[in-house]
């Protein structure tokens, strides 16, 4: 069982070497190569898509960013808005109040106009009236203008100023 | 009783039904000695100059042996030959299919998955961990020696098989390459002159007569360990198989045959597994010691080299 057969040695160096030859060849080559290329795509895909997703990230955050920006232009905006709003209403209002306020003089002012020229027109009227009404008692002799200046005097005085 | 060792079979793993017979014929003829049986039983582990395939005894043709050089060299094709080649031939065969398509398959799949997962640990837990990137152009040597030992061993499973490695001429011849390779790779990553002064072990000049030898020696220990370590460790698996299945023929009892057959089947699983194991173990050291050699090469000087070839 222990004893050395060369020729045996012989074959196995022979066999081993065209194996080694023909395996390199056809198996080692090809087999090798195909690990260390699908490990090189691999660490590259790998390394792309850490990249990919760097990348998302960063768009992302913009994308969050902007959205925030917009929202906060939108609330600006309303807000302005709201505001302008508010004053024009405030100023609508003042200018109506201050409009009805001054028709309401202009009506006072009307009105005491009106009320001046009627009284006016009464207090013509009444010394006509007066003067008529005593020229027609007391006869016709008395001058007709004496007798107004008398009934405007008397007028004057109870014209209450 | 000659006629009968002639006649019968002898494969390490014989057919139940044949060791009956064989059993049967021994017990009849009544004349065979418990030590004559496991001697016949033993010779199913050693070459012998005839196969056995089913039903077929093939005798091999001797050649005349050849002179070269006062040695005499006997290339007749033993049964260990014929395994060699044949396990060489399907070797080429698988690895041909597995490298075909591993080129294909973006993503390998079936058999090509299989000899990658071999390859890359060899790549990446055997040869770059012992000799760094500098053993990446050993690979085809290392790949090869492992799958062609571990096809070896396993093909001694089979019924009708043989383990080349389970001769001391074939674990010899293995070393001898992988002596060969360590030397070579020392020497190129060293350099001629750094690789010799390796042998003086670092010590003063006066110690070299006694130094030199003994590093030389260290040379040729380590692969000589590897051969011994292969044969022994198949051909001793295999002489377990055997003996057991010696038991049977010894007892000659039911309870006997049933539990030395599943003691068998047994040390059949255990031996599937030494396979890959010694073929791991070969492959592993003979890449240890190139890797000390190549890293040698690499900084470390002289006073090293004891501890390196202290293995």
């Amino acid at each position: 069982m222990l004893e050395i057969n060369p020729g045996l040695i012989f074959w196995t160096i022979v066999t081993f070497l065209a194996m080694l030859f023909i395996l390199s060849k056809v198996a080692w080559k090809p087999l090798l190569h195909a690990l260390t290329s699908r490990e090189e795509q691999i660490r590259t895909a790998l390394l792309e898509a850490e990249e990919a997703q760097a990348e998302a990230k960063k768009l992302l955050e913009e994308n969050k960013r902007q959205l925030a920006q917009a929202e906060a232009h939108a609330q600006q905006a309303m807000r302005e808005g709201r505001e302008m709003g508010e004053q024009l209403k405030a100023e609508i209002v003042e200018k109506a109040h201050a409009s009805a306020r001054s028709m309401i003089d202009q009506a006072k002012e009307e009105i005491r106009r009106e009320k001046d020229a009627a009284l006016q027109e009464l207090r013509g009227e009444v010394a006509d009236l007066a003067v008529t009404a005593a020229g027609k008692i007391i006869d016709a002799n008395l001058d007709v203008n004496k007798h107004r200046q008398l009934v405007d005097n008397v007028i004057k005085d109870i014209r209450p100023s | 009783m000659y006629a009968f060792f002639q006649a019968a079979h002898d494969t390490t793993h014989l057919s139940a039904q044949q060791v009956a017979d064989t059993a049967h014929a021994a017990a009849a003829d009544g004349k065979m000695s418990v030590s004559e049986m496991f001697k016949y039983l033993f010779e199913h582990v050693q070459d012998s100059n005839h196969l056995e395939l089913p039903f077929l005894d093939i005798h091999l043709p001797h050649w005349d042996p050849i002179e070269i050089a006062g040695l005499t060299l006997d290339l007749s094709p033993t049964k260990h030959v014929l395994f060699l080649w044949f396990g060489a031939a399907v070797l080429i065969l698988l690895m041909t299919l597995a490298a075909r398509a591993n080129t294909k398959n973006r993503v390998p799949k079936g058999w090509g998955n299989v000899v990658e997962v071999f390859v890359k640990f060899i790549r990446d837990e055997i040869v770059i961990p012992n000799m760094g990137m500098a053993g990446i152009r050993y690979m085809p040597y290392v790949l090869t020696t492992f799958f062609f030992i571990l096809l070896m061993n396993l093909l001694g499973l089979i019924p009708y098989g043989a383990s080349a490695t389970g001769n001391i001429s074939v674990t010899a011849g293995l070393a001898a390459i992988a002596f060969v390779m360590i030397q070579v790779s020392a020497i190129r990553a060293q350099g001629f002159g750094h690789y010799l002064a390796h042998l003086t072990g670092g010590v003063p000049v006066f110690l070299w007569p006694i130094m030199i030898p003994i590093e030389i020696l260290g040379l040729f220990t380590k692969p000589f360990a590897l051969c011994i370590r292969l044969f022994a460790n198949i051909t001793g698996g295999h002489l377990v198989i055997v003996s057991l299945f010696g038991l049977i023929f010894l007892f000659n009892s039911w309870a006997v045959g049933v539990t030395t057959a599943a003691f068998i089947v047994a040390i059949n699983f255990l031996e599937l597994f030494v396979g890959f194991l010694q073929a791991y173990v070969f492959t592993m050291l003979t890449c240890i010691f190139m890797g000390l050699g190549i890293q040698a090469g690499h900084g470390e000087h002289h006073g090293e080299a004891a501890n390196e070839h202290g293995h």
